[in-house]
C-alpha cells in the first residue's frame, strides 16, 4: 500500500482514536472521581463512615477492574445498543471504554485522596467546615497533582483499549492496524500505526507529567522545582 | 470561658478499651493563657480535641463561651450546623501547622473566611490585616513550602484568628520549632492574648512554655488532671509537683544532721533580702544548695533550697522567721534524700 493510499485513512483513524479517548476519559473523570472520593469518605475513619456503602462501591469497582476489557466490551453490547442505538462505530465504543475506565480511575482517585494529610482535614473541621467543604477545599486541591497523574495513566490505558475496540469495528488506529496491517499483511501500515500510537501515548504522558509537575511545584520550594 | 465537666473519652479497638480521658474537670477563665502539661499518652491531645469536638467525648460536657458544645453534637443536620458555627468561634493552631500546600499564604488565611461566607474583598482585607499582625505582610503571595517553620506557624496563627475567635486552642504549637523560634511564637501568643483579650488554651510537654506564657496550668497524668491552678497559686502550694517541675531545685545536704529547707518566693518577698536578714538576725551560716529565679507575668518568682546548721528541732525559730516574711517553706525529709523521686519528675519528652 502506498503512502498516497494510506494517508486518507490515517487521519480519520487518528481522529477516531483521540475522539474515543477524550470522551471516555471525560466520562471516567465525571463518574470515577466521585466514586473514588466516596470510597475514601465512607471508609472506616472517613468523614462519612458507612461500611455498607463502602463495601458495595468497593465490590463494584473491583468487579469492573477484574474483567478483561475485550470481554467487558462484548458483554456490554446490549447496553451500548440501548444507549447509543448501535454497537458499531466510535460512539458505540465510548460506552465500554468509559465503563472500563471508571473503576480504573476511581481506584487511582482513592489512592491519591488517601495521601492527603489528615491534619489538613482536621484544620478545616476546626474552622467549622463540613464534609463538602473538606472535599472541595482540601482533598481535591491537595490531591490535584496525583489526580492529574492518575488521569494520565487512565488515558494511556484507554489508548490501549481503543485498539481492542478496533477489533469489533469501532474504527481508530487499532482498527487500521488489525484490518490492514494484520489481516492483509500490509507491514508498513502496521508499522506506521504503531509509530503513531507510540507518539500518541508519549505525548499524553508528557503532557500529563508537565501538568502534574506544574501543579506540584506550588507546594515545593522554588529552588527544588 | 472554657469549662469541661467530667469529660471522659474511651476508645474501643478490637474489643479492648482504652481510657484516654478519665473524668477531666477543667476551667479556663476569660482572657487567660492556660497550659496543660503532661507526657505523651497523658491525654492532653485528646483533651484539646474534645474542646472543639474534633473528638466526640464519650461522656461529660464541654462549654465554650457559654455554649454547651456537647449538646450541639447530635447527629441531626441542624445540630451539625450549630456545632460548625460554634467551632468557627474557636481558633486552633497545630504542631505541624496544617497549611494547605496548594494555596498561597494569603489564601490559607482566607480559608476560614470562605467557610464563613465572607465576600472576596473583605476576605483579602482581613487576611492582609492578620498577616500584618503576625509580621508576615510581605509573604502574602508565597506558598507555605517557601516558609520556615516559625513563619508557617505565624500563618497558622493568622488563620486561626481569621474568624475573630474568642478562644484559641494550641496543640503543641511550638513543639516542632527550635528554641529561639519557640520564644518568638510564644511572645506572639502572649501579645495576642493581651491585645485582643484572647483566651488561650495550650497543651505542651515543655515546661518552658508554661513558664514563658501561662497564667494558669494543669498537669495531666493517665487521663486525669492531677494538679491545676494559677501558676502563682501552684508555686504557693506545698508539695506541688508542677511547681517542682517549673522550678526544679536540687542539691544534697553537705553532711548529716543538717536541715534542708525549700523556699518559694513570690510577690513582695521576692524583692527583699530575706536570706541575709536571716543570717544576721540569728547569726547562722546558710548554704544555698540550689536556686531558680524566674519572671512570670512580670512578677519575680523563685525557689531556693538552703541548708541550715543543726537538726530541724534546732531551727524552728529561723523557719518561723522565714514564714513570717511571707515565704513558703517546705522542710525536706530528714533522711537527706530530699529530691523527689526521679521517675515522678516530668521528663521532657521528645517532640513527636
Amino acid at each position: 500500500m502506498t503512502w498516497d493510499e494510506l494517508q486518507p485513512m490515517l487521519l480519520p483513524a487518528c481522529w477516531d482514536t483521540v475522539y474515543m479517548v477524550l470522551w471516555s476519559a471525560a466520562i471516567a473523570v465525571l463518574v470515577g472521581l466521585p466514586l473514588g472520593v466516596l470510597l475514601v469518605l465512607t471508609d472506616s475513619g472517613g468523614l462519612l463512615r458507612n461500611a455498607a456503602v463502602n463495601k458495595v462501591v468497593g465490590a463494584i469497582v473491583n468487579v469492573g477492574r477484574s474483567l478483561p476489557f475485550i470481554i467487558l466490551m462484548v458483554a456490554l453490547i446490549p447496553f451500548t445498543r440501548y444507549v447509543i442505538g448501535t454497537s458499531i462505530g466510535a460512539e458505540a465504543a465510548i460506552v465500554p471504554l468509559a465503563v472500563g475506565a471508571i473503576p480504573f480511575f476511581a481506584r487511582l482517585v482513592e489512592t491519591a485522596i488517601r495521601e492527603v494529610d489528615h491534619g489538613l482535614v482536621e484544620a478545616v473541621q476546626s474552622m467549622g467546615g463540613g464534609t463538602w467543604t473538606v472535599v472541595r477545599k482540601v482533598l481535591l486541591p491537595e490531591a490535584l497533582p496525583s489526580l492529574v497523574s492518575g488521569l494520565t495513566t487512565t488515558a494511556v490505558a484507554l489508548v490501549g483499549y481503543t485498539a481492542m475496540a478496533g477489533a469489533v469495528g469501532a474504527g481508530g488506529l487499532g482498527d487500521l492496524a488489525i484490518r490492514y496491517g494484520y489481516q492483509r499483511f500490509e507491514t508498513n501500515v502496521m508499522l506506521i500505526t504503531l509509530v503513531i500510537l507510540v507518539v500518541l501515548v508519549t505525548a499524553i504522558q508528557l503532557l500529563g507529567d508537565v501538568a502534574a509537575r506544574t501543579l506540584a511545584r506550588r507546594g515545593k520550594k522554588t529552588s527544588g522545582a | 470561658m472554657i469549662t469541661t465537666t467530667g469529660l471522659r473519652k474511651v476508645y474501643h479497638s478490637r474489643g479492648r478499651e482504652t481510657v484516654a480521658l478519665d473524668g477531666v474537670d477543667l476551667h479556663v477563665r476569660e482572657g487567660e493563657v492556660f497550659g496543660v502539661v503532661g507526657r505523651s499518652g497523658a491525654g492532653k491531645s485528646t483533651l484539646i480535641r474534645c474542646v472543639n469536638l474534633l473528638e466526640r467525648p464519650t461522656s461529660g460536657t464541654v462549654e465554650v463561651a457559654g455554649t454547651d458544645l456537647t449538646a450541639l453534637a447530635g447527629s441531626s443536620r441542624r445540630a451539625n450546623a450549630a456545632l460548625r458555627a460554634a467551632r468557627s468561634q474557636i481558633g486552633m493552631v497545630f504542631q505541624h501547622f496544617n497549611l494547605l500546600s496548594a494555596r498561597t499564604v494569603q489564601d490559607n488565611v482566607e480559608l476560614p473566611l470562605e467557610i464563613l461566607g465572607v465576600s472576596g474583598r473583605d476576605r483579602s482585607r482581613k487576611a492582609l490585616e492578620l498577616l500584618d499582625l503576625v509580621g508576615l505582610a510581605d509573604k502574602a503571595k508565597a506558598y507555605p513550602a517557601q516558609l520556615s517553620g516559625g513563619q508557617k506557624q505565624r500563618v497558622g496563627i493568622a488563620r486561626a484568628l481569621a474568624g475573630d475567635p474568642k478562644v484559641l486552642l494550641s496543640d503543641e504549637a511550638t513543639s516542632a520549632l527550635d528554641p529561639e523560634t519557640t520564644r518568638s511564637i510564644l511572645q506572639l501568643l502572649r501579645d495576642l492574648n493581651q491585645q485582643l483579650g484572647l483566651t488561650v488554651l495550650l497543651i505542651t510537654h515543655e515546661m518552658d512554655v508554661v513558664k514563658a506564657v501561662c497564667d494558669s496550668a494543669a498537669l495531666m497524668k493517665g487521663g486525669r488532671v492531677v494538679e491545676s491552678g494559677t501558676v502563682a497559686g501552684l508555686l504557693a502550694t506545698p508539695g506541688s509537683e508542677l511547681a517542682q517541675e517549673l522550678f526544679p531545685v536540687g542539691g544534697e545536704p553537705s553532711e548529716e544532721g543538717r536541715t534542708v529547707v525549700d523556699l518559694t518566693f513570690h510577690g513582695e518577698a521576692a524583692t527583699q533580702p530575706v536570706i541575709s536578714q536571716l543570717a544576721r538576725t540569728y547569726n547562722i551560716d546558710i548554704s544555698i544548695l540550689g536556686a531558680a529565679m524566674e519572671t512570670i507575668g512580670g512578677r519575680q518568682v523563685g525557689r531556693m533550697r538552703i541548708e541550715l546548721p543543726g537538726r530541724f528541732e534546732e531551727n524552728v525559730v529561723p523557719i518561723g522567721f522565714l514564714r513570717e516574711k511571707g515565704l513558703q517553706v517546705d522542710v525536706a525529709p530528714v533522711d537527706g534524700t530530699a529530691t523527689p523521686k526521679a521517675d515522678d519528675a516530668l521528663v521532657k519528652e521528645a517532640a513527636k
